[in-house]
């Protein structure tokens, strides 16, 4: 679209206003608005059901929209749904690899969905089997594969067609810890390449690790937008005080905490206080005579957001 | 945005859909045998009841009425049975997995495939390996002179379309299936069809009634059509077999894409 560009303000790559998805009478997506920058990466943060996926399917033009306005690419996902696919990839929430071909086959046949020659499909597909380290499992069956691998070859998959634009719905979810980080890595490096990210996410390290800027979701709407430390200076204090104490004790603790902290949340396990100073808040503690099982100061995540504009914890 | 930008009911003019084809024949270049095996179904029946039980029954009326030998009485309609049986096999337990247990289809739905594409190339598909085993089965025809006319080279696009029309359908069938018992009814219905058809005895064994039945049902079409081009008796009944069969195959797909829009673009 470089007619488009001209004017000086490059159009955002996704451009929603008031974009609602509903099933029946269930409105899982309720008059949302948002902006995706080229070259950002953008993420939903929010609990299971929030709405998260059904903007993916919108996003990715495999679910229509109920009602609002959807641009993705400049383009309609109504009308343009085949031509804004072209140009994305999409790492989807459930592993949809084709289990009867092996790992390169996997790529090749992508690739020529998207109309790429066979030798420019085989020659893609062992670059990108090369930058997610599949190579030597080029030849092996899918089935055999682990979580994080299977991950890795929906990544490369999602990359055949070199999009401008790359979703991906939970790209982490299920996988161990060493998994997650060699993912991330490879979406890092993504990032630099200038492949414009959005992502969907329950986990917080994952979103303050890879979103430049994000929306936080629940019950179908945007309760909050901005770039992780934004919305942590906005909603939450630089710090957090985590008390535990033994079992049952933690019933008669009303308003013994009042005024040590800015806010006081009392979670069934544990009591958070957010403060900009956690070590001073601790003495406090003490003075009062209170005796925690374990007093922990840490930073305020975006956990703590999520918390406060919400009231429940994202994952249960 | 041009015309060119809306989504035609056809994208690309259906090409994409052979993308679909050429998945189908990276499955199964490495397991080629299992191709193949389709092939020897309708022979072992061919041997079994064209030959064993021939020899046993010798002659009945052909399509015209004149008497002809049990196996070529019979072959065609074995034929007809088998491209049946290959396109309902394709069309449903493997359609049904891809559909719901592997997601295949959800992947090919992020590019730019459409439902369309994905329809018309799993009955493509079906239709180009039931092609094979016709064109197998008709050398085994000729060889044993069980053919009575040159027409007999018209079995294999008759065979073509007796498979689409069972694919589509087939596959119709399938997007309403919710687990595998489900598919128990297609054989309640394949069975009796493969039996009844005018398969093993002329149509004229049954009373009228029955015989109104029996003419309503697909499979009749196929072997009658398929019967009359291998025995050189041709006539305008041919051409009504043809339409059936393809309204039937047309109709399906025509379902299958409304199915497929519901259940994989909510």
């Amino acid at each position: 679209m470089p007619g488009r560009m001209s004017r000086g303000e490059p159009l955002p790559l996704v451009h929603a206003r008031g974009l609602t998805k509903r099933f029946g009478a269930f409105t899982a997506v309720d008059a949302i608005d948002f902006d995706v920058a080229r070259g950002e990466a953008f993420g939903f943060l929010g609990p299971n059901g929030a709405g998260k996926t059904s903007t993916m399917r919108m996003i990715g033009c495999v679910s229509p929209v109920t009602a609002g306005t959807l641009r993705v690419l400049g383009l309609d996902p109504a009308t343009d749904g085949p031509r804004i696919r072209a140009r994305l990839g999409v790492v989807p929430q459930q592993d949809s690899l084709d289990m009867e071909l092996t790992v390169r086959e996997n790529l090749v046949i992508y690739g020529r969905y998207f109309d790429l020659s066979r030798a420019e499909a085989r020659r893609r597909a062992d670059a990108l089997l090369d930058f997610v380290q599949l190579l030597d499992r080029a030849d092996s069956q899918v089935e055999p594969l682990s979580g994080g691998m299977k991950r890795r070859l929906t990544i490369a998959r999602a990359l055949i067609n070199e999009p401008e634009l790359l979703l991906l719905d939970e790209p982490t979810t299920g996988l161990d810890p060493q998994a997650r980080h060699l993912l991330w890595d490879k979406l890092y490096r993504l990032k630099q390449e200038g492949v414009t990210l959005v992502l969907t996410t329950h986990y917080m390290d994952e979103a303050e690790q890879l979103c430049d800027r994000l929306v936080v979701m629940d019950k179908a709407k945007i309760v909050a937008e901005g770039s992780p430390r934004q919305l942590i200076e906005r909603y939450v204090t630089r710090e957090v005080l985590e008390l535990r104490f033994p079992a049952g004790a933690s019933v008669d603790l009303d308003g013994r905490l009042e005024g040590l902290a800015e806010r006081v949340e009392q979670l069934p396990d544990r009591v958070l206080l957010y403060t900009d100073d956690g070590e001073a808040a601790v003495v406090a503690v003490h003075e009062r005579g209170l005796r925690p099982e374990s007093a922990l100061v840490r930073r305020s995540t975006l956990e703590d957001v999520f918390l406060r504009l919400t009231g429940r914890t994202l994952v249960d | 945005m041009t015309s060119l930008a809306r989504i035609g009911p056809w994208p690309l003019g259906g090409l994409r859909a052979a993308r679909l084809v050429e998945r189908n024949v990276m499955v199964y270049r490495r397991t080629w045998l299992v191709i193949v095996s389709g092939f020897f179904e309708p022979l072992f029946y061919l041997l079994g009841i064209g030959f064993g039980l021939g020899a046993l029954i010798g002659d009945v009326p052909g399509p015209d009425g004149r008497p002809i030998p049990y196996g070529v009485f019979v072959a065609p309609a074995l034929l007809a049975t088998s491209a049946m049986n290959g396109a309902i096999y394709d069309s449903t337990f493997n359609v049904f997995f891809k559909l719901r247990y592997a997601k295949t289809y959800d992947a090919v739905l992020s590019t730019p495939l459409g439902v369309g594409d994905v329809a018309l190339g799993e009955v493509a598909w079906a239709l180009i390996r039931g092609t094979l085993y016709a064109l197998g089965f008709l050398v085994v025809t000729v060889l044993l002179g069980l053919a009575r006319s040159p027409l007999v080279v018209l079995t294999v696009p008759a065979a073509m379309l007796v498979g689409f029309a069972f694919a589509a359908v087939g596959m119709a069938a399938t997007t309403f299936m919710r687990r595998w018992t489900d598919f128990d009814f297609i054989f309640v219905v394949t069975l009796p069809l493969f039996l009844f058809s005018a398969t093993f005895y002329p149509i004229t064994a049954y009373p009228d009634a029955l015989r109104v039945l029996v003419v309503a049902t697909p499979l009749y079409h196929g072997v009658d059509l398929i019967r009359g081009l291998s025995t050189g008796v041709v006539g305008p009944a041919l051409l009504g077999h043809v339409v059936y069969l393809a309204v039937m195959g047309l109709a399906g797909v025509a379902v299958v894409w409304r199915r497929l829009d519901r259940l994989l673009l909510k």
